[in-house]
């Protein structure tokens, strides 16, 4: 076993050594400008950028020309919402999005609101799920669009995807998901689920970091986007810019190897992290689930452990490389908003724990996890004077603290 | 975050962990901090009533690192000293010996908060007897 163990596949996956192989020549020998459209090197370099086109797809279920190549998703959130919001200002000057979107969303909505905008940012239920029936409430005849991550990146739960773009169908507003977690986890159909937009990135899917793209729906309806990289006319001209003809060639590698590995992947994993999940449950007390319990990622584990706190409980146990919502690792010094979005208090968000397996973790290391979580907590509890006053009985919540 | 060696120290060893009879008159307890903001020190002192000396000093942390070290230090500088000599350690002689980054001061601050506490409950309970 390699130490330290990485458990942290939500905030990026290593490259797929399958996914570098087939980057490598694009590197080098075949380096060419995909839009040099007047010699064997242009050439070269566009069909292999068809080829990820089509790989992309197909992974989401859209027609390869719908595929408009970023440098990332938080590129592809700023230009699905705020390219929208721009184009259609003359039918409306309403968007609706969640309390809990990636930052990406959220701080692109709020310059939006800058610039006269509104937004609605509704709130979610305590698993995190938006309910189509408040985003239906939400609409006005102004509303020109509506986004809702699919998968959460902290918690791990699914929204109703399915049910908030049939709705919008329905209204006729175009519908935009950030699917960036989900994709290569869950089966996505942009067309037939009547998606009009939606964001990925290859480095969540064990491809490169610095390239993403935005879906964009082509026909019922055709999605105009207003751009805000002016250059060359690239992506049919919603994203100037020389294409990153190896960054391409990895994500649709790697798209191909998620859509091919995905069902057995799944299984795999998701067994994996329930075995971590009911070993917690098993060996300690007072720990709790953030996220829905059944409709979320496969690979996702959120867990409040209380009375010990996230970012201690982090250093106790170096060997793996986790993520926490606490405080004390941000540079806010304000625990998760999305923890407070779904209702954890505070309290609890300081002892929250983020536990993301991939393609590459194994039975031996999630058994080492196991094993080095509940000793850490074991021995931050018998230091921690919260736990001390819980066993003595002693109601927190009745304690007048003096905040700090 | 990294931290520094002695922060990792009293971290992997923290001295005088524990807890001392709260009901006794010679202890006097500081709790201090709260769990919404992510740190409560709970630290405790045993005082000898002849000399005014700090016998023994017990503490219990929930917090980072930082915190937990930061009181960890100070059970053990004020561990045989006086009253008036453990009021004069200042959070910043913390942050100092630690070398706590500005991000992480907050934590020396209440280790210094929770020495005054200790003191000012162990004076209140043996009011009488001093006053």
């Amino acid at each position: 076993m390699k130490f330290p163990i990485y458990l942290d596949y939500q905030a990026t996956t290593p490259v797929d050594p399958e996914v570098l192989k087939s980057m490598l020549p694009y590197f080098s020998d075949v380096f060419g400008n995909a839009a040099s459209r007047n010699h064997e090197f242009g050439w070269t370099a566009e069909s292999a950028v068809e080829l990820a086109r089509k790989q992309i797809a197909k992974l989401i279920g859209a027609s390869e020309r719908e595929i408009i190549f970023t440098s990332g998703a938080t590129e592809s959130n700023n230009l699905a919402i705020a390219g929208v919001a721009e184009m259609y200002q003359e039918k409306g000057k309403h968007l609706i999005t969640t309390s809990i979107e990636h930052k990406a969303v959220l701080d692109t909505c709020h310059s939006l609101e800058k610039k006269g905008f509104e937004i609605t940012f509704l709130p979610v239920n305590h698993y995190g799920q938006v309910d189509p029936e408040a985003v239906r409430r939400a609409m006005t005849p102004q509303t020109v669009l509506v986004s809702t991550i699919w998968a959460n990146n902290e918690i791990g739960t699914l929204n109703p995807i399915h049910e908030i773009a049939q709705l919008c169908k329905e209204k006729n507003v175009l519908f935009h998901t950030d699917a960036v977690q989900a994709a290569g986890k869950v089966p996505i159909q942009v067309e037939s689920m009547g998606i009009d937009l939606l964001s990925i990135t290859a480095h969540k899917i064990y491809g490169p970091k610095g390239v993403g793209a935005l879906y964009v729906r082509r026909k019922n309806p055709r999605v105009r986007l207003s751009p805000f990289i002016h250059g060359g006319g690239h992506e049919r001209g919603m994203r100037s810019g020389t294409l990153n003809v190896p960054g391409i060639v990895g994500f649709g590698k790697a798209a191909e190897l998620a859509q091919k590995l995905m069902s057995e992947e799944t299984v795999r994993i998701k067994k994996l992290r329930d075995q971590l999940w009911n070993g917690i449950q098993s060996q300690l007390d007072e720990v709790y689930l953030n996220g829905h319990p059944i409709e979320r990622l496969p690979n996702n584990l959120n867990v409040s452990f209380a009375y010990v706190e996230g970012e201690s409980l982090m250093m106790g146990m170096k060997e793996l490389a986790v993520s926490s919502g606490s405080a004390c690792t941000s540079a806010s010094l304000e625990p998760s908003y999305v923890l407070k979005g779904i209702g954890v208090g505070d309290d609890l968000a300081h002892t929250s724990i983020r536990f993301g397996l991939g393609r590459f973790t194994t039975q031996e290391e999630i058994d080492f996890a196991l094993q080095k979580v509940v000793e850490t907590v074991k021995k931050l509890r018998d230091l921690s004077p919260l736990y001390e006053m819980h066993k003595e009985g002693i109601d927190l919540k009745s304690v007048s603290w003096a905040a700090h | 975050m990294s931290y520094t060696k002695k922060v990792i120290d009293h971290y992997e060893n923290p001295r005088n962990v524990g807890s001392l009879n709260k009901n006794a008159s010679n202890v006097g307890t500081g709790l201090v901090g709260a769990p919404e903001c992510g740190d409560v020190m709970k630290l405790q002192i045993e005082i000898d009533s002849e000399t005014q000396m700090i016998r023994d000093a017990k503490f219990k942390t929930f917090g980072c690192g930082s915190a937990i070290a930061s009181s960890s230090l100070a059970t053990e500088w004020i561990k045989g000293k006086t009253i008036d000599q453990a009021l004069e350690i200042r959070n910043t002689d913390i942050v100092q010996e630690l070398s706590l980054p500005p991000i992480k001061i907050h934590c020396s601050v209440l280790a210094e908060d929770a020495i005054k506490a200790a003191i000012s409950d162990y004076l209140k309970k043996n009011e009488a007897k001093t006053a």
